[in-house]
């Protein structure tokens, strides 16, 4: 049987257009907040979501991510708190694949086993590991897929060829290409340079592709899950909770976020067909 | 103790020491990070290299440092007998500059136009900003915003030297953060520019490369105790935060089975207060800033803020050979809390007319609890790894002076 994130890209396929990956961070800027969100992100239009795992020390994130980071566990986010909001949101949707993204160190604190057992009871179909390259994540991988759960790899605008065979060597569910060499939520990469490393990565691998990293606005998505099979969108969204957060509306937290996917999405679904 | 043929063969060739170290990083950085393994190694193979890093280490920082049998100490602890390896003689005032030296010549051979560094004390800081006006490359040093208020002195000295310093004002506001800044910094301008990581941590081959370029100080100690003594030292004893000054002197003596070695750590207000440094005695293994390493942090895996009083220490990892020479038993983890390190300091300055580093003084902190049970044939050698300067206004804040 094939998973939900093979599912779902075969149906995007079918329908002829990109898809739409949200991210947040789970818990930010609190748990019940973080669960409107989530759970109603599919029904605004999201076609793969994305959870952050909050982690004290986020180095691949820009300051919008960082601070959200800081704002979950503030409120007293931790990795089986995230894996709660995961088990919550498939109780409600049994299709929308679900992605964690985040860092090493709490998962190899749960321990990498424990880790995989309870994500794959919470429904989680695969994992980002910014800081576990290729070379360092048998440990996480191997359990992983032995539980169905696929590992993302990431390929960057730094990965040369033979980088690419090592980072495609043992990826599965789909392939997230980071568009700017940096941190998220600062440059934005131009539509040849996206292209280009679409067109580069396409020809090693038959695994969907997303592009994420300087995507903000409706037209930048359309364009990517138009040049790609989807768009990652994150600092974006996480800035919608900043703003009501610093607005002292947290209240409007979900709604302002679950709008702006709104946006988005009729971009996305737009951008194609 | 496990049975190994060496203690010095690590790591392997994905930089692991056991399960510690290897190279956790983002995917953005592993060319880059593997590129500089390259270049080092071809470094390491050129004889060039190694002329001209010794015609610097020689007229331009002033290697040898000596060694100094400290003899007024010696008499006042009443046993074993000490000896101070002087690295805080060294141009810039610790042995943060041997590292920057090796590190910088690499980044020339490989062509960056722009080097970071992170600085915590401010030594590693100054001592890169110091290599970069030596070879007019341009300079950015992250620094915590919390160490840049209690290290002053050093963070004038680094813009003297025409570094930029950026405060970093996330998390902690200190050393660890620092850290993650000038990564951040590196993921963005990965072709310009050369990470100069200051102490034995970091992805590979980042710990081996920072431990071959201070093992210069293991080195010296072996041929000056030599003409010294006759003999080895007994025991070695060095502060510990990353711990490059520690690996510098303890790795040409790993595989002397007479040399007892003991790595000091910042117990701060103590171990049971929560609020410390020492990596090793108080945290567990887990993965930041590139390895495996052991870390302070929760349960959950959240990274803890390290306290201690002195800058250079005050860090929630610690170096990934040190971790590994802590599980195979060969080096010894204690630590001392920043109450017993100031009053080493205070002893060190008006007994022997030196005033060290708050960093050392948490050696010799321990020196003072082991000396007077060693045998007066006993010989222990200390690294004075830094000067105290850039620290008499914490020291005097701290002692209820007004300057």
């Amino acid at each position: 049987m094939t998973g939900r994130i093979a599912r779902r890209f075969a149906a995007l396929k079918t329908a002829g257009r990109g898809g739409l990956v949200t991210f947040v961070t789970a818990g930010d800027p609190d748990f019940d907040t973080s669960r409107a969100i989530v759970e109603n992100l599919p029904e605004a239009g999201a076609d793969i979501v994305e959870l952050g795992m909050p982690f004290s020390d986020p180095m691949a994130d820009g300051p919008a991510i960082q601070a959200a980071n800081l704002r979950a566990l503030k409120s007293g986010a931790s990795l089986a708190r995230t894996l709660e909001l995961a088990a919550l949101f498939r109780a409600r949707d049994a299709d929308t694949p679900l992605v964690l993204m985040g860092y090493y160190n709490p998962i190899y604190a749960m321990g990498t086993e424990r880790f995989v057992a309870r994500a794959r009871d919470a429904g989680v179909d695969g994992l980002i590991v910014v800081d576990l390259p290729p070379e360092e994540d048998e440990e996480l991988r191997v359990p992983a897929r032995k539980s169905g759960i696929d590992i993302v790899r990431l390929a960057t605008p730094t990965s040369d060829d033979a980088r690419l065979s090592t980072i495609l060597a043992s990826a599965s569910g789909f392939v997230y290409y980071v568009a700017v060499a940096g941190i998220t939520g600062t440059k934005s990469a131009g539509r040849d340079s996206i292209a280009a490393a679409v067109a580069r990565i396409r020809k090693r691998t038959a695994l969907p592709l997303a592009v994420g990293f300087g995507i903000r606005t409706p037209a930048q998505a359309a364009e990517a899950a138009n040049l790609a099979d989807a768009a990652v969108v994150g600092t974006a969204l996480v800035a919608e909770i900043a703003a009501c957060v610093e607005a002292g509306k947290s209240g409007e937290a979900a709604e302002a976020v679950l709008s702006a996917v709104r946006k988005l999405s009729a971009a996305v679904r737009a951008g194609k067909g | 103790m496990t049975q190994i043929n060496t203690f010095r063969a690590g790591p392997d060739e994905r930089g692991h020491f056991g399960i510690y170290g290897g190279r956790y990083v983002a995917e953005t950085l592993m060319p880059l990070v593997l590129d500089v393994e390259r270049a080092y190694a071809a470094a390491k193979a050129d004889p060039a290299f190694d002329t001209e890093m010794a015609r610097y280490l020689t007229h331009y920082v002033g290697r040898p440092s000596p060694l100094y049998f400290a003899e007024r100490l010696t008499a006042k602890f009443g046993g074993a007998k000490l000896y101070f390896k002087r690295d805080e003689l060294n141009h810039t005032g610790s042995h943060k500059i041997n590292n920057c030296l090796g590190q910088i010549l690499l980044a020339k051979r490989m062509g960056k136009k722009r080097i970071i560094a992170e600085t915590g004390a401010g030594q590693h800081g100054v001592a890169t900003a110091t290599v970069c006006a030596l070879f007019d490359l341009p300079c950015v040093v992250y620094m915590g915003a919390k160490d840049i208020a209690r290290q002053a002195p050093n963070v004038f000295r680094m813009k003297m030297l025409g570094a930029e310093v950026r405060p970093v004002t996330s998390g902690s506001q200190s050393l660890k953060d620092a850290l993650n800044d000038a990564m951040r910094d590196w993921v963005a301008n990965v072709e310009s520019t050369f990470y100069i990581i200051g102490t034995v941590a970091g992805p590979h081959p980042y710990p081996a490369m920072v431990r071959d370029f201070q093992s210069i100080i293991g080195r010296e100690v072996r041929e000056q105790m030599h003409a010294a003594e006759g003999r080895l030292p007994d025991t070695l004893v060095a502060c510990v935060g990353g711990g490059s000054n520690a690996m510098g002197l303890f790795h040409p003596f790993l595989d002397d089975p007479g040399v007892t070695m003991v790595a000091v750590e910042a117990a701060g207000l103590g171990l049971d207060s929560g609020k410390h440094a020492a990596t090793i005695t108080g945290g567990r293994p887990g993965v930041l800033h590139g390895n495996r390493t052991y870390l302070l942090q929760n349960a959950d895996g959240q990274i803890e803020e390290a306290h201690s009083i002195s800058a250079g220490l005050d860090y929630p990892g610690v170096g990934p050979e040190h971790a590994w020479l802590n599980d195979m038993g060969r080096v010894q983890y204690v630590s001392v809390t920043d109450d017993e390190a100031l009053e080493a300091f205070q002893l060190c300055s008006r007994a022997e007319g030196i005033i060290p580093a708050l960093e050392p003084a948490h050696a010799l902190a321990h020196v003072a609890k082991l000396a007077p049970k060693l045998p007066h044939d006993h010989i222990l050698v200390m690294n004075m790894c830094g000067r105290g300067d850039k620290d008499v206004f914490a020291v005097a804040d701290k002692l209820g002076v007004k300057l």
